[in-house]
This record gives C-alpha cells, structure tokens and sequence, in this order.
C-alpha cells in the first residue's frame, strides 16, 4: 500500500546574508535530508528540541516555503516542485493547525468568518450551503453556534485553538500538519484538544503529522514517531517501540529527560546531554550528534573516527546503537 | 467596528442596559481603567438583575483570557476603548464639535445663505453698499462689520456678502481637504501594504517612488505642477464649473501625501505578515489579493486612521496656502484660501481688516480643531497612553 505522504530527502537551506551586501556567507541547514511517510489514517509524531528543523519541516510539508531539494508526493502526486498556482488542489488536501492560537487567528476576523474563508478561498460550495457548513464544523469542535460573530479575543486559548481545527477541517483535508497544536495552552486545556483531535481522526479518517516537543503527548497520540535533531531525523519507527526501546542515544537521553510528576522518584538514570545545540550553519561533519553524543567518549578511536567520517543512515541513524544499547543499561541499572 | 458591541471590554459602565438580554455581566478590572471607576461600575445594582454568572467552566476560562494577554488580543476592541478616551477628554469633544459645525456649515451652506437672504456671487457696487473714495471701494461702514442683513458684512470692492462665500467657501475647502487625504490614504495603505507584504524587490521599487516622495520640496514641487494640471484638465470630463480647480487640487495634494503614511503602513505590515494568521490563509490558498485586503489591512486601519486625521488639517491648510499664492481655487469661486489671496491681493487688509479676520480666523480654528482631534485620536488609539 503506498502510504498517504512520502516524503523522500527532504531539505531546505536557507542562505545567510549579511545586511550590506548579498555575499552568500553559507547556508542554515534547517531540513537536511529528511524522509518519511504517513499513512492515510495514522498519526506520525515529529519531535525533537526547539531548533531541529520540526516546524520548518511542517512548514515545507504545507508549501508555506519552498524546499529546496527532495521529493513530497501526496497519494503517489509529486507537489515538492509545484508552482503556487497549482498548489490549490493540494492545499485543499492537506491543511494546518499552528502553534499559537492567539495569533492564528486574524483580531478583526469573526469566528464565522475565518472558518468559512477557507471554502471562500477555494471557490467549494458545500451542500446545503457555506453557512451550514461553518455551524456544523463549529459543532463538530465543541463551539456553540452563537460564537459565530464573536471575535478571537473574546475566547479562550482553549477555544481559539478548536477554531484554528474547524478551519483546517472545513477543506474535509486527507492530512492537516498539527505544527505544536498545544503546546501554547494549558495542561487540562491540552488534553481536551488531543482528544478533540482524536475525535476527530476516528470519525474523518484524517491522517496528522503532529509536531510536538513534549513526548508525552506524542507517545499518547502517535503511531509512528520521528525524532529530529539538527535538520535530520535521528530514530524513525513505531511508538511502542521507540518509546519502549530507543536504539539511538539521542532518543535515549531525550526520553530520560521527561519530567518525572513523582519527586521521590530516582532520577540518577538521567542522561544528561552537555553543550549547546550545534549552530545549523556549522553542524559537526558525519553524525551531527557526535559533538553530544554521550556515547561517543565511550567509543575506541576507530569506532570514534566512523562517526566523524560517515553520515548514519537508515531509520535509527546512529553507527554504534550496540554500545549506546550497552551503555543504557549501565546508566540506568 | 462598530458592529459588534460586546467586543468592546469597557461594555458594561456605557451599555449596560440595552444590551441584549443573553449577555453576561463579567466584572474583570480594566488596567485601562482608574480604580474608583472600576469600582464604581462594577458595583451591583439592585435593580438589575444581571449579575455575574459563571454557567460554565469555559466562560471562566473565557473571562481568564479578557485580560490583555498579547497586545493582538485586545486589538479588536481598540476602537470601542479608543472612543471612550475620546468622549471623556473635553478638548477632544471640543474639537470634535467644531469639526462637526464646521462641516455643517459647509453642508448646510444653500440653506444657510437662503436664510441670510443672499448667495456668493452677487455683486454690490454703487453708492448704496460700497463707497465710492475708492475705485472699486470700501464697503459702507454698515456693511463692513456684521449687521442683520449681512452675517459678515460684504467684501470691498465687490460688494458680494461674505457669509455666503465663507459658507460656499468651507464646501470647497473642506471637499479638497478630505478627498486629497482620501486619495492619500487609498494610496498610502494600498501601496505600502503591498511593500511590506510582498517584499524583496516590490518593496524596494515602491519604497524608493516613496524616498523620491519624500525627498522633493513639497511646495514647490506642487506651486509648479497645479497650472499644469489644470491646464491638462480642461476639456475633460471634469471641465464643467469649478471642478477643474478642485480636481486638480485633490490630485496633486493626494498624490504628493500617501509616501508618509505609506512608510508607516509597510512597518506596520512587515510585522503583521509575520503572524501565523497570514501564513494560515496562505495554507489555504487565499489569494494575494485576499490577503492583503481582508487579513492585513484591517489591522493596521487603527495607525491609517490617526495620519488621516492628522493629515486632514494639512491639506486644509495647503489648499489655502496654494489659493493664496493664486495657484489653486480662483475668484469667482469662493474658497476660504481664495478668499485670503482676495485680501491681500488690493491691499484691502490695511482699510478693512475684518476681511482678512473672517477667512483667517476661520481657517485657524478649524485646523486647530482638526489637529487637536488627531491628537485626540493617536492618544486614544495608542495602547501605552497613560491617559485613561
């Protein structure tokens, strides 16, 4: 079965200019070959720290940017090089719910009328009307009908949000990109929008790319889960498995950062990562995670020198996930 | 903006009482509001039967969020905020009343000369109004100051009533003065929406038409393209009357006003475009087009609207200039800047200075009211105004 979205060596480089003049000085590696596929229906969760490239992999996904080389292909369609003007019918499949839903949504735009602009956009005429179709879609994430000509600022962030979804389902989209849909809200506001969207998933059949840096959400909601560090994803596979056992170090220390809610639990078992995040401009050569990798130290010189020389590939990109698997049990036990 | 009242934060001390019956009273303190008003107003009253009802725990949460949490947020009730500001400064409605009688007059100018009993055209020599020490002379002492029979008196050598001509005056005037801050505005918002929204080298095309703007010495610029438009002018479809005059006054002074605001509006929307709400209507297909006109200018109308008004009493006061330097509106038509240049123009000021006093007086108090109610407007819609 083809899978809904394939995503094939995604990248986008953004150039860095100095101000005076355009001297190209480089290029930002924020999407560095990246691939992965969602199937119609399923949820892939795409985590990883603020900077590793998550939301502008969304943001490609959405053709919001342009990327700069890789292959997006939508139901078997390749649209990565797609011209804005021939993007509508695309956009009409795959749709976006953001981060912040204060400013998702236009201050001078009433409720009605921001979630009917999309089928306004696209020239779609429901049955039975545009009308009715809001009312309906405003049903669907828990609006009362009366909040039709009320104004963003008059709702909760909680309730912004579920605007933001029925806007991105007015379209009936096969994916929406959810780019942190709750990080901004509260914790008990959080957990109405997940099921919101699980909701949601059962009854359309809707497939979400859900982007996220708190794990616990994703191991909740995800089939499948990402993880990305530095433009590029680090561990690739099932949710039960990556979160049950990740090979890759990264995930490792990245799961072992999860905040205990138990203060008598023992937290010696942390990994703790050193150093700051690489600069996208300037990542090490070979495996970009080398410069924090704890098991790198570990590793003999010769083992040590694969990892400056070649890029891992393959679903868990890591060279030496038996010593990282070693040396999990020796931190943690 | 108008059309949603309960978007308005400040609602329940200004509309309590014919708001619709559904709406719930939620008392939350106003950081824009002093603390005895607030206290005040959210006293509950006996009588009324709406107090503060919390029917589920999403209105708690909705009224948790009234509070300005991001200065986007309370953008929609600006407007409301910003009219209450107005109505409680007493320069502001001071102002806004003169603006408001001044226009009036302006309207209400054929009416106002039937009551008088006179029009501006009408020439009175010979020895009953005008005296004849002079050719073409003085008013008769009688005419020369207000009397019963003429509000203003009448003009020397001419004889034509100046009340009549001031009211017919304030028409052309004012019809210059908002059409060309129309055009101004229109082309200001337009353009430097597009610069800011569009960027790389649309922005830089029309930002340095905008530096060419800025650059050039205004009035000379204009003193030197009005008879040349006027002259283009004639024989069009505007050649009828006085429109020629009037249109070419409205074209050059809006055409040579947008470039300022049009600077201010590109760094409004620079910011503005970088909202997630832009990027969402792009990912759903919106037009540029759309874009622009139902996401991003709507939220920069608040800044548009205070350099409008700021630029009102501007081109009130260049109309008059160029009519005075004799480029822009030309006897017979009355205008309150033609009027000065007639003045002047016979050294009529040194024997009969009530001349000069009706259109100068005139013209000062209006452009100060209009001034002060740009104030007026930029305090109220400025959110870190500490007026109240």
């Amino acid at each position: 079965m083809t899978p809904l979205l394939q995503v094939t060596d995604l990248t986008k480089h953004f150039p860095i200019r100095s101000r005076a003049f355009r001297s190209a000085g480089g290029v930002i590696k924020a999407v560095d070959g990246v691939s992965f596929s969602v199937d119609a229906g399923q949820t892939l969760g795409l985590v990883g720290e603020s900077g590793c490239g998550k939301s502008t992999t969304g943001r490609l996904l959405m053709r919001l940017l342009a990327p700069t080389s890789g292959s997006i292909q939508l139901g078997g369609r390749e649209i990565a090089e797609l011209r804005r003007s021939d993007l509508q019918e695309y956009r009409r499949r795959v749709q976006m719910v953001f981060q912040n839903p204060s400013s998702s949504l236009n201050p001078r735009q009433s409720v009605g009328s921001a979630i009917a602009a999309p089928l306004l956009a696209q020239r779609v005429t429901p049955a039975g009307g545009v009308k009715a179709k809001v009312r309906d879609l405003m049903d669907r994430v828990g609006l009362r009908p009366d909040h039709y000509n009320r104004f963003p600022h008059e709702f909760s962030g909680g309730q912004k949000q579920r605007v933001g979804i029925a806007r991105a389902l007015a379209l009936d989209p096969q994916l929406i990109i959810c780019d942190e849909p709750v990080s901004a809200l509260d914790v008990s506001v959080q957990a109405q929008v997940i099921n919101l969207l699980e909701d949601i998933q059962r009854d359309t059949g809707v497939a979400y790319l859900f982007i996220a840096h708190d794990l616990s959400v994703v191991q909740h909601f995800a089939d499948r889960i990402a993880v990305m560090y530095l433009g590029k994803i680090m561990e690739y596979g099932d949710t039960a498995r990556v979160f049950g056992a990740p090979e890759h170090p990264y995930t490792q220390a990245l799961l072992s950062a999860v905040p205990q809610p138990d203060p008598a639990a023992d937290r010696s078992g942390r990994i703790r990562l050193s150093g700051d995040l690489p600069s996208p401009a300037d990542p090490p050569r070979g495996c970009v995670f080398r410069s924090r990798c704890p098991v790198h130290p570990r590793l003999d010189p010769q083992r040590r020198q694969l990892c400056n020389d070649s890029v891992p590939s393959g679903d868990i990109a890591c060279h030496h996930t038996d010593v990282a698997a070693e040396a999990l049990a020796t931190t943690t036990r | 903006m108008s059309q949603h009242p309960s978007g308005n934060r400040d609602y329940w001390y200004t509309v309590p009482a014919t708001h619709t019956p559904e709406h719930r009273r939620i008392d939350v303190p106003d950081p824009h509001e002093s603390p005895s008003r607030t206290r005040r107003a959210s006293t509950p009253e006996p009588s009324d039967g709406q107090v503060a009802t919390f029917s589920s725990p999403e209105s708690a949460a909705a009224t948790a969020e009234r509070r300005p949490t991001a200065e986007i947020a309370t953008a929609r009730s600006l407007l409301g905020t910003a009219w209450l500001r107005i109505r409680r400064s007493r320069i502001a409605v001071a102002a806004l009343i003169v603006v408001a009688l001044m226009v009036l007059f302006a309207i209400l100018a054929p009416v106002l000369a039937a009551i008088e009993g006179s029009d501006p055209f009408t020439a009175r020599t010979g020895p009953d109004f005008l005296d004849d020490f002079y050719t073409p002379g003085l008013p008769l002492s009688y005419y020369r100051f207000p009397s019963g029979e003429h509000w203003l008196g009448l003009e020397p050598g001419l004889g034509r009533d100046i009340f009549a001509r001031m009211a017919y005056g304030a028409r052309i005037s004012l019809t210059i003065a908002l059409l060309s801050t129309a055009v101004s505005v229109v082309l200001g918002t337009v353009l430097g929406a597009a610069a800011g929204y569009f960027g790389g080298k649309v922005d830089m095309a029309i930002s340095r038409v905008m530096d060419l703007f800025l650059a050039f010495p205004h009035l000379l610029l204009v003193l030197s393209l009005t008879p040349i438009m006027q002259s283009r002018l004639r024989g069009t479809a505007l050649d009828s009357g006085s429109l020629v005059p009037i249109a070419s006054l409205v074209i050059i002074l809006g055409f040579f006003g947008w470039a300022y605001l049009a600077r201010v509006v590109r760094g409004q929307v620079l910011s503005i475009r970088q909202q997630e709400f832009v990027e969402a209507a792009q990912a759903y297909g919106a037009s540029h087009r759309s874009i622009i006109f139902r996401q991003i200018i709507p939220n920069v109308m608040g800044v548009v609207l205070v350099y409008a008004t700021m630029m009102i009493p501007t081109n009130i006061t260049a109309e008059a200039a160029l009519s005075f330097l004799g480029v822009g509106v030309k006897d017979p038509t009355p205008s309150w800047g033609q009027m000065l240049n007639a003045a002047q123009s016979g050294n009529w000021y040194l024997s009969d200075p009530w001349f000069l006093a009706v259109p100068a007086g005139a013209l000062v108090i209006t452009v100060l009211a209009f001034n002060l109610l740009g104030d007026a407007v930029r305090d109220a819609l400025d959110p870190k105004s500490s007026r109240s």
